[in-house]
């Protein structure tokens, strides 16, 4: 593990590196990529990369939540999560067990 | 929304470029991601949300059909937790609360 943290500079670089636009462009690419996927979360869509996984957002109730510090009653007004669920292909590759996700033959 | 989509809104947002390359930025994106995960790394995306890798240490599982016990091996799964603007545009703009970022 080395423990390092990927920032959307990374993926610019990434970009820049593989597709060969500029980086302003490639940075701008990055970005347009996750404000698309954020629209269509925020609309209620489901997400499906295949080979990566599914982003759904789920739907939750309202329910009567305690402050663990005090005890006290906190009302959890409902509300909408996010979930990501990875697909068995990215859970392989991270343990070791399988093709880089792109590099898998579907 | 699939990928195949995503791919072509994105062709469709910057008319210059071929649908092959709007493929590569897609995928080199989400590749980025996946060996950064593999590597142990976090990934971080503000507003978005962070991917990150946490350990299942092994256990004794058991086959539901037999009851036999199985031993799990340690395992990483990946893990997403959404960013805080992307939380509260989920909810109108609000931010129902849960810990930050």
């Amino acid at each position: 593990m080395t423990d390092k943290t990927v920032t959307r500079a990374h993926l610019s670089e990434a970009v820049y590196q593989e597709v060969g636009l500029s980086r302003n462009e490639s940075a701008e690419l990055v970005e347009n990529v996750l404000d698309e996927i954020a629209h269509r979360l925020i609309q209620g869509e489901t997400l499906k990369l295949s080979s990566f996984g599914t982003f759904t957002v789920r739907q939750k109730g309202g329910r009567i939540g305690r402050n663990p510090k005090t005890g006290q009653e906190v009302p959890i007004e409902p509300r909408r999560v996010l979930v990501f669920r990875p697909s068995h292909v990215l859970k392989d590759f991270i343990n070791g067990k399988g093709p880089k996700p792109s590099e898998r033959n579907e | 929304m699939i990928k195949s989509e995503l791919v072509a809104r994105i062709a469709e947002r910057h008319p210059h470029l071929l649908q092959k390359d709007a493929e590569r930025i897609v995928a080199t994106i989400f590749d980025e991601i996946s060996t950064a995960l593999a590597r142990g790394d976090r990934v971080e995306l503000r507003g978005f949300g962070a991917f990150s890798v946490k350990p299942r240490p092994a256990r004794v599982g058991r086959n539901p059909r037999t009851g036999a016990p199985v031993m799990v091996e340690e395992k990483r799964v990946p893990f997403f937790k959404t960013g805080k603007e992307l939380r509260e545009k989920l909810n109108g703009g609000i931010d129902r609360g849960e810990d930050e970022d």
